[in-house]
């Protein structure tokens, strides 16, 4: 807020800004952090049982199926599109009131055989034609996906998350330290799991794009423990007497305010996708949203503990021999 | 400065084309292309079974052969596909060396597997070589066929893209209803000629005779109807060199025009058999069984079959281009309507301008001075990577809009970085003009890091994704790197252009 002058012009008065976050915290994240990390750790195993027992709502992508979204001329009703599939013998489908006017239906359709992607779509498409007339409606989209696209996929998105996080862990590693770049991994993987879990409770769609999310948050989220391992890494060479958690509580503490704006500004953008950006990208920004959200956290009380944990892990065998 | 001057100018004017109409000598850019999800349209998703590719060329080496063989009078021979190999069987098995030295003049991509077929019989399997060329070429030629054949088909500037070892990804802008494009594409257009049989050697449609197979197909009057037809080809569909849609009293139907080779083969077998009736084959289907009037020497020749206008041109169309190497299998068909193409396009906007408003606004008012010079940074970061799509041709889709929305809101990290920094360095005691200095100084590391992060997990989702999630990643990377730049070079050089032949003593953060 203030416009701040140089020490010629006023010496003695220490310049003052506006924040959102006062820049003399001293939290004691340390002392904090064994509570934290139960927390942390009781959110991963809910997430993974979650993902276990009630599992993602898979989109058509991973699914297999056919999905068309339908916008009808007039209100209907779910019992009349799903009898319309009844009389032509399309089993299994499941419909549903999309639209706040009734007017919109998602028809999903459970797996098809291989090379026959095709005729589950068809099927649904001629059954609207017959049954409502050519005009009454419109096919807003249509998505077909074979069982081998979506066997394929799964792979190919569980590799590229992993793929992603080690690539992460690597990078940090190699710029800081082993320490960091474990904690960074633990991180990520917590990270994750987490969005997964809020995923599973909400039972949004599971797509393509969401695994997209997933990985933006693999690389976004990442970020924040840069700027803190960053400064623990300047603190460590600036004041080589204070111990470990002493720096890491003084560096959380000096980088809480970008740490904050840095991902606020993200997160904002994301809301604003969340809440303006349509169906189609619904859990998309869902997904970025609790990422970035768990990702400013973990930068926090997953990373830096990690860092303090494995330190005092690798030391603890010098300091018994001193003994 | 000046150097971003002009690098603005530039941006502008490759975007020019995107927002109004543009004279035909504009120098720069071309309209920004957009997604099959912003657009409308059908993406098709194809499977090459290469498997069947080798059992086809396999299949036509043994005819091939067959021919070779009554070519060198062997006497009565059998050549039969028995699995994976070629089994030929001599009545006189002292002319085994002579098959034997054939196949290694004539078909170097046939072996001959030693000690198997017991007495009499020669097995022959591909090259391995041979196969893996095979496989190899099928998704190559398949595309080449396919292109041919969507190009006839009228789509305005369709995308046909091989993707992985045996995938090929068709993309038709404002195509709605696929039903025709499809059939156009699956269709394999495997077109034989071949002689129905006839006598006592035909057998009945329940004991067909030996080399006479029974297919499926329409009779004269349009019912179905099962052919007994001759194994043996009498010509493929590989020399037909042209084929049109013509009109007669009956109806439409199909002209086509033979080469050299095909009008020999085809004057040959209409001279021998006179009389009988000739099957045309496509896929395994019978189309018609006309008899054989009198000798066809013009090397033209007509298919008719009750066809239906379109149905009539996409059969000239697939002749015309020839048969795929194998047969297709849709994996993948995601088809959006233009209503909902257009509200994405409204909802990635609206999303755009709220959220570059909030930290737009956000960041004027958090840190005032450094905040404009944020703000104005994130400007041209959006109309550098705009004006980078307008250039290069690369897809807009909505989650590239929604990539494009998360690029601003992560350019600025890099600013508020380098800011904080400055209050500091502030903080600290430091002069207006030291307190900068330190702050891009020591912001620098984390600033390459955090970007670097991003942009390696963008590549892994380039890596992974296709369509419209391979749009995001585009946008991502590119936007990692203008930001950047953006962030740190654009926002540097306001700080020193204002600080021109002045002495700075004050900083506004």
């Amino acid at each position: 807020m203030a416009r701040t002058t140089s020490e010629t012009a006023v010496p003695k008065e220490a310049p003052r800004f506006f924040t959102l976050i006062p820049t003399d915290t001293k939290i004691d994240f340390v002392r904090l952090a064994p509570l934290m990390t139960g927390i942390s750790l009781a959110a991963c195993l809910v997430s993974l049982v979650l993902l276990g027992t009630r599992g993602l709502n898979y989109g058509t992508d991973f699914a297999g199926g056919a999905m068309l979204q339908v916008r009808f001329v007039a209100p209907t009703t779910a019992t009349n599109v799903r009898t319309a599939l009844d009389q032509h013998k399309i089993e299994g489908a499941v419909v549903q009131d999309v639209g706040a006017d009734h007017e919109e239906f998602e028809i999903r359709v459970a797996q098809v055989a291989e090379g026959q992607a095709e005729t589950a779509s068809n099927g649904v498409r001629n059954a609207l034609q017959e049954t409502f007339g050519e005009g009454s409606y419109e096919i807003l989209r249509v998505d077909t996906v074979g069982p081998k696209v979506g066997r394929d996929l799964w792979r190919d998105a569980t590799l590229a998350v992993v793929a992603a996080t080690i690539l992460m862990a690597v990078y940090i590693a190699i710029r800081f330290d082993l320490r960091f770049g474990l904690g960074a991994a633990v991180a990520l993987a917590h990270d994750v799991i987490v969005t997964i879990g809020a995923l599973v409770v909400t039972q949004m769609d599971f797509d393509l794009t969401t695994v997209a999310a997933l990985l933006t948050v693999v690389g976004f989220s990442v970020n924040d423990t840069v700027v803190i391992s960053d400064r623990i890494r300047e603190n460590l060479r600036k004041r080589r007497r204070d111990d470990l958690a002493t720096i890491i509580n003084a560096s959380v503490n000096e980088t809480l305010s970008r740490t904050v704006i840095t991902s606020g500004t993200a997160i904002m953008v994301v809301i604003a996708l969340f809440l303006l950006g349509g169906d189609v990208i619904h859990s998309f920004a869902f997904a970025l949203l609790v990422g970035f959200i768990a990702g400013v956290y973990s930068s926090v009380y997953v990373a830096s503990p990690i860092v303090l944990w494995l330190e005092r892990w690798w030391r603890r065998p010098a300091a018994a021999r001193r003994k | 400065m000046l150097g971003w001057l002009a690098a603005l100018a530039v941006a502008m004017i490759a975007l020019a084309p995107t927002v109004v109409t543009v004279p035909s000598w504009w120098p720069l850019g071309a309209p920004i292309r957009l997604g099959l999800d912003l657009r409308g349209g059908t993406h098709l998703l194809y499977g090459v079974d290469l498997d069947e590719a080798v059992r086809q060329a396999l299949a036509s080496s043994a005819r091939e052969l067959e021919l070779a063989l009554r070519e060198v009078q062997v006497g009565a021979a059998t050549v039969d596909l028995e699995g994976d190999t070629i089994v030929v069987r001599l009545a006189d098995r002292d002319r085994l060396g002579d098959v034997r030295s054939l196949v290694g003049t004539r078909f170097p991509d046939l072996l001959a597997a030693d000690g198997e077929g017991g007495g009499g019989a020669l097995v022959l399997r591909l090259q391995e070589r041979a196969r893996l060329h095979i496989r190899n070429n099928a998704v190559e030629q398949a595309l080449q066929v396919l292109r041919n054949r969507i190009d006839q088909f009228g789509v305005a500037e369709p995308s046909i893209q091989t993707q992985g070892d045996d995938e090929i990804v068709i993309q038709l802008p404002g195509v709605q209803d696929p039903q025709r494009a499809k059939a156009l594409i699956g269709r394999t257009a495997l077109l034989e000629f071949r002689l129905v049989a006839q006598g006592p050697e035909a057998g009945t449609v329940e004991h067909p005779g030996p080399g006479v197979e029974v297919l499926p197909g329409v009779g004269e009057g349009g019912q179905r109807t099962r052919y007994l037809v001759e194994k043996r080809l009498v010509m493929g569909g590989d020399v037909i060199t042209d084929a049109s849609v013509r009109r007669d009293i009956d109806g439409y139907y199909v002209d086509f025009v033979l080469d050299a080779r095909g009008t020999t083969l085809f004057g040959d077998a209409t001279t021998r058999n006179v009389g009988r009736q000739l099957a045309i084959i496509l896929d395994g289907q019978v189309q018609s069984a006309p008899s054989i009037r009198e000798p066809i020497t013009g090397g033209r020749g007509q298919i008719s079959g009750r066809f239906s206008v379109e149905e009539a041109q996409d059969l000239a169309n697939v002749l015309r281009n020839g048969a795929l190497p194998a047969p297709l299998e849709l994996r993948e068909e995601r088809t959006v309507g233009p209503s909902l193409g257009r509200d994405s396009i409204r909802q990635g906007r609206l999303s755009f301008i709220v959220g570059v408003a909030f930290v737009v606004i956000f960041m004027f008012v958090y840190y005032r001075g450094g905040g404009v010079i944020a703000d104005l940074a994130v400007a041209v970061n959006v109309l550098i990577l705009l004006a980078l799509f307008a250039l290069f041709g690369f897809t807009l889709t909505l989650p590239g809009i929604a990539g494009l929305v998360l690029t601003v809101g992560m350019a600025v990290d890099a600013n508020v970085l380098v800011l904080e920094r400055v209050r500091e360095e502030l903080r600290g005691g430091k002069g207006a003009r030291a307190a900068l200095d330190a702050g891009y100084d020591r912001a620098w590391t984390a600033i390459v890091d955090t970007h670097v992060t991003t942009f390696g997990s963008g590549l892994i989702l380039f890596q992974f994704g296709t369509g419209p999630v391979r749009g995001f990643a585009v946008i991502l990377c590119l936007g990692i790197i203008t930001s950047l730049v953006t962030a740190v070079f654009f926002t540097r050089s306001i700080y020193d252009w204002m600080a021109v032949g002045r002495r700075v003593d004050t900083v506004s953060v």
